[in-house]
Protein backbone atom coordinates (compact mmCIF):
# COMPACT_ATOMS: atom_id res chain seq x y z
CA UNK A 1 0.00 0.00 0.00
CA UNK A 2 1.31 3.62 -1.07
CA UNK A 3 0.52 6.99 0.56
CA UNK A 4 2.14 9.92 -1.94
CA UNK A 5 5.29 10.96 0.04
CA UNK A 6 4.14 14.85 1.18
CA UNK A 7 6.08 17.76 -0.03
CA UNK A 8 5.50 20.36 2.94
CA UNK A 9 4.57 18.89 6.30
CA UNK A 10 4.73 16.49 9.24
CA UNK A 11 4.91 12.82 9.51
CA UNK A 12 4.58 11.25 12.35
CA UNK A 13 6.44 8.08 12.81
CA UNK A 14 7.11 4.77 15.18
CA UNK A 15 3.82 5.10 16.63
CA UNK A 16 3.46 1.62 18.64
CA UNK A 17 0.73 -0.22 16.83
CA UNK A 18 -2.76 0.97 17.74
CA UNK A 19 -2.14 4.10 19.03
CA UNK A 20 -2.69 6.47 15.53
CA UNK A 21 -6.20 7.42 16.91
CA UNK A 22 -5.59 8.29 20.13
CA UNK A 23 -3.34 10.71 18.50
CA UNK A 24 -5.19 11.57 16.06
CA UNK A 25 -7.66 12.48 18.69
CA UNK A 26 -5.53 14.43 21.29
CA UNK A 27 -3.84 16.63 18.86
CA UNK A 28 -7.13 17.87 17.48
CA UNK A 29 -5.98 16.30 13.94
CA UNK A 30 -9.68 16.15 12.85
CA UNK A 31 -9.63 20.00 12.75
CA UNK A 32 -7.47 20.44 9.94
CA UNK A 33 -8.61 20.72 6.15
CA UNK A 34 -5.45 19.45 5.14
CA UNK A 35 -5.04 16.05 3.67
CA UNK A 36 -4.26 13.63 6.70
CA UNK A 37 -3.36 10.25 6.32
CA UNK A 38 -3.30 7.21 9.00
CA UNK A 39 -1.32 4.13 8.08
CA UNK A 40 -1.97 1.63 10.86
CA UNK A 41 -0.16 -1.67 11.12
CA UNK A 42 3.17 -0.55 8.77
CA UNK A 43 5.85 -3.00 8.26
CA UNK A 44 8.85 -1.87 10.85
CA UNK A 45 12.42 -3.66 11.30
CA UNK A 46 12.33 -1.99 14.30
CA UNK A 47 9.33 -2.42 16.10
CA UNK A 48 7.71 -4.96 13.67
CA UNK A 49 4.33 -3.03 13.24
CA UNK A 50 4.02 0.55 13.63
CA UNK A 51 1.49 3.47 12.93
CA UNK A 52 2.60 6.09 11.16
CA UNK A 53 0.15 9.83 10.64
CA UNK A 54 1.11 11.94 7.93
CA UNK A 55 -0.06 15.47 7.77
CA UNK A 56 0.41 17.16 4.54
CA UNK A 57 0.66 21.07 5.54
CA UNK A 58 3.33 22.73 8.32
CA UNK A 59 1.38 22.89 11.07
CA UNK A 60 1.75 23.53 15.09
CA UNK A 61 2.08 20.03 16.84
CA UNK A 62 1.62 19.27 20.47
CA UNK A 63 4.83 17.76 20.71
CA UNK A 64 3.65 17.18 25.01
CA UNK A 65 0.91 15.23 23.83
CA UNK A 66 3.47 13.02 21.69
CA UNK A 67 6.01 12.62 24.32
CA UNK A 68 3.41 11.80 26.80
CA UNK A 69 1.91 9.03 25.00
CA UNK A 70 4.69 7.47 23.42
CA UNK A 71 8.33 9.30 24.21
CA UNK A 72 9.67 6.42 21.33
CA UNK A 73 7.79 8.60 18.68
CA UNK A 74 10.01 10.34 15.92
CA UNK A 75 8.80 13.43 14.27
CA UNK A 76 9.63 14.20 10.84
CA UNK A 77 9.56 17.81 9.38
CA UNK A 78 9.00 18.33 5.88
CA UNK A 79 10.18 21.43 3.27
CA UNK A 80 9.69 21.30 -0.14
CA UNK A 81 10.00 17.13 0.15
CA UNK A 82 13.27 17.50 1.89
CA UNK A 83 13.36 16.37 5.38
CA UNK A 84 14.58 19.34 7.51
CA UNK A 85 14.30 18.18 11.04
CA UNK A 86 14.19 15.09 12.62
CA UNK A 87 12.58 15.47 16.57
CA UNK A 88 12.97 12.84 19.04
CA UNK A 89 10.72 13.16 21.90
CA UNK A 90 11.06 13.02 25.66
CA UNK A 91 8.21 12.67 28.37
CA UNK A 92 6.99 16.43 29.42
CA UNK A 93 7.57 18.01 32.71
CA UNK A 94 3.94 19.60 32.63
CA UNK A 95 0.76 18.59 30.28
CA UNK A 96 -1.48 21.07 30.10
CA UNK A 97 -5.14 20.38 28.99
CA UNK A 98 -4.32 17.32 27.75
CA UNK A 99 -5.81 14.52 29.87
CA UNK A 100 -8.61 15.16 32.47
CA UNK A 101 -8.74 14.30 36.23
CA UNK A 102 -10.92 11.38 37.36
CA UNK A 103 -10.80 12.03 40.95
CA UNK A 104 -14.43 13.13 41.52
CA UNK A 105 -13.35 15.04 44.95
CA UNK A 106 -10.56 17.21 42.67
CA UNK A 107 -11.27 21.08 41.86
CA UNK A 108 -11.35 19.87 38.48
CA UNK A 109 -14.11 18.14 38.57
CA UNK A 110 -16.43 20.81 39.31
CA UNK A 111 -14.75 24.39 38.27
CA UNK A 112 -15.30 26.13 35.31
CA UNK A 113 -12.65 26.81 32.17
CA UNK A 114 -9.95 25.34 35.43
CA UNK A 115 -6.76 24.44 33.38
CA UNK A 116 -6.44 20.87 33.78
CA UNK A 117 -2.30 20.34 35.09
CA UNK A 118 -0.07 17.17 35.23
CA UNK A 119 3.26 16.79 36.08
CA UNK A 120 5.89 14.36 35.48
CA UNK A 121 6.24 13.07 39.11
CA UNK A 122 8.46 9.50 38.39
CA UNK A 123 10.39 9.65 35.04
CA UNK A 124 11.43 5.91 35.36
CA UNK A 125 7.56 5.00 35.34
CA UNK A 126 6.29 7.97 33.22
CA UNK A 127 4.18 8.66 35.88
CA UNK A 128 1.86 11.75 35.53
CA UNK A 129 -0.27 13.15 38.37
CA UNK A 130 -2.84 15.77 38.67
CA UNK A 131 -1.10 19.15 40.12
CA UNK A 132 -4.25 19.92 42.35
CA UNK A 133 -4.89 16.59 44.08
CA UNK A 134 -1.87 14.67 43.41
CA UNK A 135 -4.04 11.54 42.10
CA UNK A 136 -2.24 9.48 39.06
CA UNK A 137 -3.13 9.82 35.49
CA UNK A 138 -5.58 6.96 35.38
CA UNK A 139 -4.57 5.55 31.32
CA UNK A 140 -1.68 4.61 33.49
CA UNK B 1 3.20 37.48 47.09
CA UNK B 2 3.94 33.98 48.86
CA UNK B 3 1.07 31.62 48.98
CA UNK B 4 0.75 28.00 51.57
CA UNK B 5 -0.76 25.34 49.52
CA UNK B 6 1.06 22.26 50.97
CA UNK B 7 3.64 22.24 53.47
CA UNK B 8 6.31 21.82 51.20
CA UNK B 9 5.71 25.39 49.80
CA UNK B 10 7.69 26.35 53.08
CA UNK B 11 11.59 25.35 52.71
CA UNK B 12 13.37 24.08 56.12
CA UNK B 13 14.66 27.27 57.13
CA UNK B 14 11.28 29.21 56.71
CA UNK B 15 9.66 26.81 59.34
CA UNK B 16 12.99 27.32 61.29
CA UNK B 17 11.69 31.08 60.86
CA UNK B 18 8.32 30.64 61.63
CA UNK B 19 8.47 28.38 64.58
CA UNK B 20 11.08 31.19 66.01
CA UNK B 21 8.68 33.96 65.42
CA UNK B 22 6.08 31.66 66.98
CA UNK B 23 8.23 31.46 70.25
CA UNK B 24 8.99 35.07 70.34
CA UNK B 25 4.72 35.48 70.25
CA UNK B 26 4.55 32.99 73.27
CA UNK B 27 7.25 34.86 75.66
CA UNK B 28 6.42 38.44 74.09
CA UNK B 29 2.94 38.70 73.08
CA UNK B 30 2.43 42.19 73.94
CA UNK B 31 4.95 43.19 70.95
CA UNK B 32 2.91 41.59 68.48
CA UNK B 33 -0.43 43.23 69.40
CA UNK B 34 -0.93 45.62 66.89
CA UNK B 35 1.20 44.28 64.08
CA UNK B 36 -1.79 43.53 61.87
CA UNK B 37 -3.46 46.70 62.23
CA UNK B 38 -5.95 47.61 59.83
CA UNK B 39 -5.43 44.67 58.11
CA UNK B 40 -7.87 41.85 57.18
CA UNK B 41 -8.15 38.66 57.02
CA UNK B 42 -11.01 36.53 55.15
CA UNK B 43 -11.96 33.19 56.31
CA UNK B 44 -13.48 31.28 53.57
CA UNK B 45 -14.57 28.41 54.97
CA UNK B 46 -16.50 25.75 52.39
CA UNK B 47 -16.98 23.30 54.72
CA UNK B 48 -17.44 23.33 58.34
CA UNK B 49 -14.46 23.30 60.48
CA UNK B 50 -14.44 24.62 64.52
CA UNK B 51 -10.80 25.01 65.38
CA UNK B 52 -9.17 25.76 61.97
CA UNK B 53 -11.49 29.16 61.55
CA UNK B 54 -11.16 29.96 65.17
CA UNK B 55 -7.64 29.65 65.54
CA UNK B 56 -7.26 31.85 62.01
CA UNK B 57 -9.29 34.44 63.21
CA UNK B 58 -8.01 34.08 67.12
CA UNK B 59 -4.34 34.85 65.45
CA UNK B 60 -5.55 37.89 63.49
CA UNK B 61 -6.90 38.97 66.55
CA UNK B 62 -4.27 39.03 68.32
CA UNK B 63 -2.64 41.04 65.87
CA UNK B 64 -4.53 43.40 66.32
CA UNK B 65 -6.22 42.94 62.59
CA UNK B 66 -9.82 42.28 61.73
CA UNK B 67 -11.73 39.15 60.09
CA UNK B 68 -14.29 38.50 57.49
CA UNK B 69 -15.19 35.74 55.97
CA UNK B 70 -18.48 32.97 56.08
CA UNK B 71 -18.39 29.62 58.12
CA UNK B 72 -20.01 27.39 55.56
CA UNK B 73 -20.81 27.63 51.29
CA UNK B 74 -24.44 27.48 51.88
CA UNK B 75 -24.14 31.24 53.11
CA UNK B 76 -21.56 32.20 50.65
CA UNK B 77 -22.23 32.70 46.95
CA UNK B 78 -20.71 28.87 46.29
CA UNK B 79 -24.48 28.06 46.64
CA UNK B 80 -25.79 30.09 43.60
CA UNK B 81 -22.87 28.49 41.96
CA UNK B 82 -20.04 30.73 41.85
CA UNK B 83 -16.69 29.71 41.04
CA UNK B 84 -14.04 29.37 43.49
CA UNK B 85 -11.42 31.60 41.19
CA UNK B 86 -14.58 34.27 41.35
CA UNK B 87 -15.18 34.35 45.01
CA UNK B 88 -11.29 34.40 45.63
CA UNK B 89 -10.70 37.47 43.14
CA UNK B 90 -14.12 39.16 44.64
CA UNK B 91 -12.73 38.43 48.50
CA UNK B 92 -9.33 39.84 47.18
CA UNK B 93 -10.78 43.41 46.88
CA UNK B 94 -11.90 43.58 49.98
CA UNK B 95 -8.87 41.54 52.21
CA UNK B 96 -5.30 41.47 52.48
CA UNK B 97 -4.76 37.72 53.00
CA UNK B 98 -7.21 34.68 52.75
CA UNK B 99 -7.36 31.40 54.77
CA UNK B 100 -9.58 29.26 52.63
CA UNK B 101 -10.75 24.94 53.44
CA UNK B 102 -12.48 23.64 50.81
CA UNK B 103 -14.09 19.80 50.64
CA UNK B 104 -12.60 19.38 47.04
CA UNK B 105 -8.78 17.96 46.56
CA UNK B 106 -6.98 21.47 44.82
CA UNK B 107 -9.55 23.96 45.25
CA UNK B 108 -6.63 26.49 47.37
CA UNK B 109 -4.16 25.94 44.28
CA UNK B 110 -7.23 26.78 41.87
CA UNK B 111 -7.87 29.44 43.95
CA UNK B 112 -4.23 30.95 43.70
CA UNK B 113 -3.81 31.20 40.21
CA UNK B 114 -6.17 33.82 40.13
CA UNK B 115 -6.02 35.41 43.62
CA UNK B 116 -4.46 38.73 44.09
CA UNK B 117 -3.86 38.78 47.79
CA UNK B 118 -1.94 35.14 49.35
CA UNK B 119 -4.34 32.17 49.82
CA UNK B 120 -3.27 29.75 52.94
CA UNK B 121 -4.70 26.46 52.74
CA UNK B 122 -6.78 25.36 55.33
CA UNK B 123 -7.69 21.97 54.57
CA UNK B 124 -8.55 20.44 50.66
CA UNK B 125 -10.68 17.66 51.33
CA UNK B 126 -8.39 14.67 52.29
CA UNK B 127 -5.73 15.93 50.11
CA UNK B 128 -3.44 18.73 52.54
CA UNK B 129 -3.31 21.05 55.53
CA UNK B 130 -0.56 22.55 56.18
CA UNK B 131 -1.21 24.95 59.02
CA UNK B 132 -2.31 22.12 61.26
CA UNK B 133 1.04 20.51 60.11
CA UNK B 134 2.56 23.99 61.17
CA UNK B 135 1.23 23.58 64.40
CA UNK B 136 2.40 19.71 65.01
CA UNK B 137 6.05 21.04 63.92
CA UNK B 138 6.04 23.46 66.36
CA UNK B 139 4.54 20.86 68.82
CA UNK B 140 7.23 18.65 68.11
CA UNK B 141 10.00 21.30 68.39
CA UNK B 142 8.91 22.52 72.38
CA UNK B 143 7.93 19.02 73.19
CA UNK B 144 11.14 17.44 71.88
CA UNK B 145 13.64 20.53 71.32
CA UNK B 146 13.98 19.92 67.72
CA UNK B 147 12.80 17.85 64.70
CA UNK B 148 15.97 15.42 64.34
CA UNK B 149 16.60 11.89 65.36
CA UNK B 150 12.63 10.99 66.43
CA UNK B 151 10.87 7.96 65.64
CA UNK B 152 7.28 8.91 64.83
CA UNK B 153 4.46 6.76 64.78
CA UNK B 154 0.94 7.63 62.77
CA UNK B 155 -1.91 5.64 63.74
CA UNK B 156 -5.64 5.04 62.09
CA UNK B 157 -6.95 6.54 59.44
CA UNK B 158 -3.38 6.98 56.97
CA UNK B 159 -5.71 6.89 53.88
CA UNK B 160 -7.45 10.25 54.28
CA UNK B 161 -5.64 11.61 56.90
CA UNK B 162 -4.58 15.07 55.33
CA UNK B 163 -2.72 16.10 58.36
CA UNK B 164 -0.22 12.56 58.16
CA UNK B 165 0.60 13.00 54.38
CA UNK B 166 1.28 16.73 55.23
CA UNK B 167 3.36 15.72 58.38
CA UNK B 168 5.19 12.81 56.75
CA UNK B 169 6.49 15.09 53.47
CA UNK B 170 7.34 17.87 56.48
CA UNK B 171 9.24 15.14 58.84
CA UNK B 172 11.17 13.87 55.69
CA UNK B 173 13.08 16.47 55.25
CA UNK B 174 15.28 16.26 58.87
CA UNK B 175 17.84 13.92 59.80
CA UNK B 176 17.58 10.26 61.43
CA UNK B 177 14.07 9.77 61.40
CA UNK B 178 11.67 6.41 61.65
CA UNK B 179 8.29 6.39 60.58
CA UNK B 180 5.89 3.19 62.24
CA UNK B 181 2.43 3.29 60.18
CA UNK B 182 0.06 1.90 62.73
CA UNK B 183 -3.19 1.11 60.70
CA UNK B 184 -5.91 -1.41 58.88
CA UNK B 185 -5.34 -2.24 56.12
CA UNK B 186 -7.71 -0.60 54.28
CA UNK B 187 -6.81 2.93 55.90
CA UNK B 188 -3.09 2.23 55.19
CA UNK B 189 -1.20 5.28 53.70
CA UNK B 190 -1.18 5.66 49.91
CA UNK B 191 1.55 4.48 47.74
CA UNK B 192 2.18 7.80 46.45
CA UNK B 193 3.01 9.04 50.20
CA UNK B 194 5.13 5.71 51.22
CA UNK B 195 6.76 5.49 47.41
CA UNK B 196 6.90 9.06 46.73
CA UNK B 197 8.38 10.32 49.85
CA UNK B 198 9.23 8.15 52.47
CA UNK B 199 11.08 5.59 49.95
CA UNK B 200 12.25 8.28 48.02
CA UNK B 201 13.99 10.03 50.91
CA UNK B 202 15.44 6.36 52.23
CA UNK B 203 13.65 6.56 55.62
CA UNK B 204 13.25 4.01 56.97
CA UNK B 205 9.70 2.78 58.60
CA UNK B 206 7.48 -0.25 58.82
CA UNK B 207 4.15 -1.10 58.89
CA UNK B 208 1.89 -2.76 61.42
CA UNK B 209 -1.44 -3.57 62.67
CA UNK B 210 -0.78 -3.69 66.66
CA UNK B 211 -0.33 0.09 68.28
CA UNK B 212 0.40 -1.49 71.86
CA UNK B 213 3.57 -3.89 70.16
CA UNK B 214 4.74 -0.72 68.24
CA UNK B 215 3.93 2.55 70.87
CA UNK B 216 7.47 1.18 72.89
CA UNK B 217 9.93 2.65 70.68
CA UNK B 218 7.76 5.88 69.85
CA UNK B 219 8.77 9.25 70.62
CA UNK B 220 6.02 10.88 69.02
CA UNK B 221 2.75 8.95 68.48
CA UNK B 222 0.19 11.03 66.10
CA UNK B 223 -3.03 9.42 66.31
CA UNK B 224 -6.14 10.22 64.17
CA UNK B 225 -9.90 10.22 63.34
CA UNK B 226 -11.31 7.82 61.19
CA UNK B 227 -13.34 10.39 59.38
CA UNK B 228 -16.37 9.83 58.25
CA UNK B 229 -16.70 12.70 56.06
CA UNK B 230 -14.64 10.70 53.35
CA UNK B 231 -16.53 7.73 53.14
CA UNK B 232 -18.68 7.01 50.29
CA UNK B 233 -19.95 4.08 51.90
CA UNK B 234 -21.61 4.50 55.72
CA UNK B 235 -21.02 0.33 56.36
CA UNK B 236 -17.18 1.09 55.59
CA UNK B 237 -17.06 3.64 57.73
CA UNK B 238 -18.80 1.48 60.53
CA UNK B 239 -16.56 -1.44 60.58
CA UNK B 240 -13.30 0.61 60.51
CA UNK B 241 -14.22 3.59 62.89
CA UNK B 242 -13.28 2.13 66.14
CA UNK B 243 -9.94 0.37 64.71
CA UNK B 244 -7.50 1.97 67.29
CA UNK B 245 -8.46 3.54 71.07
CA UNK B 246 -5.67 4.46 72.66
CA UNK B 247 -6.15 3.92 76.77
CA UNK B 248 -3.68 4.53 79.50
CA UNK B 249 -3.17 0.38 79.40
CA UNK B 250 -1.74 0.65 75.92
CA UNK B 251 0.30 3.24 77.10
CA UNK B 252 1.99 1.22 79.64
CA UNK B 253 5.30 0.53 77.63
CA UNK B 254 5.41 3.23 76.07
CA UNK B 255 8.36 6.19 77.26
CA UNK B 256 8.03 8.20 79.53
CA UNK B 257 8.77 10.91 77.33
CA UNK B 258 6.45 10.07 74.36
CA UNK B 259 4.14 13.03 73.24
CA UNK B 260 1.49 11.81 72.11
CA UNK B 261 -0.34 14.25 69.16
CA UNK B 262 -4.24 14.34 67.53
CA UNK B 263 -5.04 17.25 64.94
CA UNK B 264 -8.78 16.85 66.72
CA UNK B 265 -11.48 16.75 66.66
CA UNK B 266 -11.12 13.36 68.08
CA UNK B 267 -14.43 10.97 68.60
CA UNK B 268 -13.12 8.37 70.62
CA UNK B 269 -9.51 7.30 69.29
CA UNK B 270 -7.83 8.98 72.52
CA UNK B 271 -9.84 7.70 75.72
CA UNK B 272 -10.73 11.07 77.88
CA UNK B 273 -8.31 9.20 80.84
CA UNK B 274 -5.47 9.66 78.82
CA UNK B 275 -5.91 13.65 78.65
CA UNK B 276 -4.59 13.60 82.52
CA UNK B 277 -1.22 12.09 81.63
CA UNK B 278 1.86 14.35 81.13
CA UNK B 279 2.55 12.33 77.80
CA UNK B 280 -0.86 13.58 76.40
CA UNK B 281 -0.14 17.22 73.80
CA UNK B 282 -3.22 17.33 71.96
CA UNK B 283 -4.42 20.50 73.36
CA UNK B 284 -0.89 22.19 73.84
CA UNK B 285 -0.80 21.33 69.80
CA UNK B 286 -4.50 23.71 69.57
CA UNK B 287 -2.15 26.49 71.39
CA UNK B 288 0.55 26.26 69.46
CA UNK B 289 -1.66 26.09 66.29
CA UNK B 290 -2.72 29.90 66.90
CA UNK B 291 0.89 30.88 67.36
CA UNK B 292 1.87 29.51 64.34
CA UNK B 293 -1.07 30.53 62.17
CA UNK B 294 -0.23 34.48 63.67
CA UNK B 295 3.67 33.84 62.60
CA UNK B 296 2.27 32.90 59.09
CA UNK B 297 0.59 35.58 58.49
CA UNK B 298 3.28 38.23 59.46
CA UNK B 299 5.40 36.67 56.96
CA UNK B 300 2.64 36.58 54.15
CA UNK B 301 1.76 40.36 55.05
CA UNK B 302 5.56 41.07 55.34
CA UNK B 303 5.09 42.62 58.22
CA UNK B 304 8.25 44.10 60.02
CA UNK B 305 9.11 42.46 63.19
Amino acid sequence: MNIDSIKNGIVIDHIASGNSMEIYELLKLEELDCSVAIIKNAQSRKMGKKDIIKIDADVDINFDVLGYIDPNITVNIIKDGVLVEKRHLSLPKELVNVIVCKNPRCITSVEQGIKHIFKLSETENGVYRCAYCETKAKNQ
Amino acid sequence: MRNLIDILDLSVSEIEELTQIAEDIIKNPEKYQEKCRYKKLATLFFEPSTRTRLSFEAAMMELGGNVIGFSEANSSSAAKGESVSDTVKTVGCYADIIAMRHPKEGAPLAASFKAEVPIINAGDGGHNHPTQTLADLLTIKMEKGGFDNLTIGLCGDLKFGRTVHSLINAMSRYKNIRFVLISPEELSLPDYIKKGVIEKNNIPYTETRDLEEAVKDLDILYMTRVQRERFFNEADYIRLKDSYILTLEKLANAKKDLCVMHPLPRVNEISPEVDEDSRACYFKQVKYGKYMRMALILKFLEVEI
